[in-house]
């Protein structure tokens, strides 16, 4: 009874699915805060005709520091050359939150910084684990991922910056 | 029967999403991830690596979300085939163990959730349902959920829901019933007209209310027969505050008594506070914190212990560390009974172009914590057995939990080079968080680590550690090295050797050898790795398992779309 029942709806679920599916992605809407106590709504994120990286991290993840520390040497370049805007989102819970705005600022990084404490955005997102970095077009669509970050991997961001700033 | 008929439900609701579709060519998006962990099992007596009958472990995820404008719906496919070791062994056979349908209206003024959600309200102090997956933890409530933003500036979100407890080629339910309240008013943009965005100090006030429901009953206690209530609630109220680049934030939470497994089946009430402050400005940034928890566990059974269907959520005051010496062998976590605790922290960064600072600048943190039990006075009598003792004030009791010091410098020499050295210095109460079986008492412990970065090529680097642990207590002293190897933005090689070269017992002088190679595409990562895994403590964010020895095979395949 139970699997007479279980698998036709799951097949209803998965047609359903399929009939639907579009290749391009939009950004799921979910309510963050950012460090200055300010809702932002995650579906505004992308700016009109110009890239947007969102980056997602926390403070006990030495890799996604790694690679943030390292954008935000370039971060200047990058802007002038491609009008990129970078969001760094933390899933750091409540353990390390309080963590996030003293490091933030003193390692001088330039970015709107969005809280996500029980990791909303992050699950929208499919996220699966921290660095995981999304770039986002000017028509609000995810075009480029990558789920790792190792040195090196800025120049690869760079590229698909210029790419998608046309 | 009742997943299936949600099941069905979600189904049609797509297919009614669908059907609108067309109709307003405005077509759904569908995105989801997999994720699958398979390990094998060789016997190694050395480490007291053991191999389940099956010989093989495998945990599977994947997830699928369908939006369409403000309409979401998914779910999550479990497969435990059979759990990996280190997960709870209950959790068995393959399944739907999440699935939930939800709406936004474009406003934000609406947002509905039938089915399971995830849920936090303030610090979780009193309410928190989430997920860390690698630990098989998931306290997932299953119900419903209806969060209101009336006006501008307030929010309401009240929740009925059962929690997740185990798996069982399906989703299985804990017995009680949580039902919730919780009200945060941002109170500059509730007065935005009367030009509160322009105030220069924020605020922001909240509360919520919890209440779980049990079937009752009675315990004896002695010559006591001490009924159990069934309906528990718990209340917290918060204010945070920010102001230039001041913050703080205070949180008081209160339960009435509720007698339990965890408490000894006491009828004390629960109290709990929480109070931080920062202070930060470019190039430094000052965090600190205080907080007392007595008796504040709360769990929707009132029998379960450890992991399972916990209501709230209580963080531990030390730092979650990374490197592998100082976060698997003496990770503290919140001692649930109660403690009282307080932490500080500071991050600087010695300007470039000094003399100190170097070429790059230099970044420097210290941070400091600890925790001691609870400051009581035990009862007697009667008294005893009902409400065990009394907690004389908020502050330090004379029994040491943890001291956690640790300092940090990193620093970029050149383009090719950077370094960091971190230095920690640990006391460790392993009876109040027994994390070895080895030794009972204070570990004093301490531990050096110096990581490089070398540019090597192009795109290419390597990544050295070298760690150090010496202690006289439990198994001595232990070395890390760990070499990773990267090829940006591909491929990754890394071996890491573990080496308990101090333990005062010749034979169990082990290394602790692993290798591993690793391919990332986008989104895709695969990795494979090989070698010795030590028994012990495996955290994620605030939450840490126990994790058998192991020897064998590992390969680790995520991917999302």
């Amino acid at each position: 009874m139970t699997m007479n029942i279980r698998i036709p709806s799951l097949i209803i679920l998965l047609l359903t699915f399929a009939l639907t599916a579009k290749a391009q992605k939009n950004l799921p809407s979910v309510q963050l805060k950012n460090l200055a106590g300010e809702s932002i709504s995650t579906n505004n994120l992308a700016q009109d005709d110009a890239p947007t990286l969102i980056c997602f991290w926390a403070t006990w993840c030495s890799p996604c520091k790694r690679e943030l520390n390292n954008y935000a040497e370039l971060y200047e370049d990058w802007q002038e050359e491609t009008g990129v805007n970078i969001i760094a989102v933390s899933i750091d819970d409540q353990r390390s939150i309080r963590r996030v705005a003293p490091y933030v600022n003193s390692v001088l990084w330039d970015y709107e910084v969005l809280l996500d404490p029980n990791k909303d955005f992050a699950r929208a997102m499919q996220v699966v684990n921290v660095p995981h970095t999304f770039l986002v077009n000017g028509a609000g669509e995810i075009v480029w991922q990558h789920n790792n970050y190792s040195d090196g991997d800025e120049e690869e961001v760079y590229e698909q910056l210029l790419k998608w700033s046309k | 029967m009742r997943q299936n008929l949600i099941l069905v439900g979600i189904a049609l609701c797509l297919a009614f999403g669908a059907a609108a579709q067309e109709i307003e060519n405005n077509q759904g998006v569908v995105t989801g991830n997999v994720q699958t962990l398979w390990q094998s099992y060789s016997e190694d007596p050395l480490i007291g690596a053991i191999v389940p009958p099956e010989k093989t472990g495998l945990n599977s995820f994947g997830n699928l979300i369908y939006t369409q404008g403000g309409f979401s719906a998914g779910m999550r496919y479990e497969s435990y085939l059979s759990a990996v070791l280190g997960f709870p062994g209950r959790f068995k056979g393959s399944g739907i163990g999440y699935r939930f349908a939800r709406y936004t209206d474009e406003t934000g003024k609406v947002d509905f959730t039938i089915g399971n959600f995830y849920e936090q309200f303030g610090s979780g102090i009193v309410l928190r349902a989430y997920e860390e997956r690698a630990l098989g933890i998931d306290n997932a409530l299953d119900g419903i959920r209806i969060i209101l933003r009336p006006v501008d500036g307030i929010e309401v979100k009240a929740l009925y829901g059962k929690q997740r407890l185990d798996f069982d080629s399906r989703l299985i339910n804990g017995p009680g019933t949580v039902r919730a309240i919780d009200g945060t008013i941002d109170v500059n943009n509730l007065f935005a007209q009367a030009g509160g965005l322009d105030w220069k100090t924020k605020w922001t006030i909240g509360a919520s209310f919890v209440s779980k429901f049990q079937a009752g009953g009675t315990i004896s206690k002695d010559s006591l027969l001490l009924q159990l209530p069934g309906n528990i609630g718990a209340w917290s109220y918060r204010l945070d505050a920010m102001r230039g680049g001041w913050s703080a934030g205070v949180e008081y939470a209160g339960k009435i008594n509720d007698p339990s497994a965890d408490n000894g089946y006491t009828y004390r009430n629960g109290e709990a506070i929480l109070m931080n402050l920062g202070y930060t400005r470019r190039g430094l940034g000052v965090s600190i914190n205080a907080k007392t928890v007595d008796n504040m566990s709360f769990r929707s059974d009132r029998d379960v212990l450890l992991f399972d269907l916990p209501i709230n959520y209580i963080p531990a005051i030390t730092q979650q560390h990374t490197y592998n010496l100082a976060a698997t062998l003496y990770p503290y976590a919140t001692v649930i009974s109660g403690e009282s605790s307080a932490s500080a922290e500071v991050f600087y960064t010695i300007p470039k172009g000094t003399k100190l600072g170097g070429k790059y600048g230099t970044n420097v943190s210290l941070n400091f914590a600890a925790a001691n039990g609870l400051d009581t006075t035990h009862l007697s009598g009667a008294d005893e057995l009902v409400y065990g003792f009394e907690r004389n004030s908020w502050g330090f009791g004379p029994s040491k939990f943890v001291r956690d010091f640790n300092v940090q410098i990193s620093r970029k020499e050149s383009k090719k080079f950077k370094w960091k050295y971190t230095f920690f210095n640990l006391e460790f109460n392993t009876l109040a968080t027994p994390v070895t079986t080895t030794f009972k008492g204070i570990v004093y412990a301490d531990i050096h680590v110096l990581e490089t970065q070398i540019k090597t090529r192009q795109r290419e680097s390597l990544r050295t550690e070298f760690q150090a642990l010496f202690t006289e207590q439990d198994k001595g002293d232990w070395a890390t090295v760990l070499a990773e190897y990267t090829w940006s933005p591909h491929w990754f090689a890394s071996v890491i050797d573990q080496y308990n070269f101090g333990n005062p017992s010749e034979d169990a002088r082990v290394h602790y050898l692993y290798g591993a190679v690793g391919r990332i595409d986008g989104p895709h990562r695969l990795s494979i790795g090989y070698g010795k895994r030590r028994e012990g403590i495996f955290c994620i964010g605030g939450v840490c398992r126990a994790v058998p020895a192991s020897n064998g095979f590992e390969i680790n395949f995520s991917s999302s779309f």
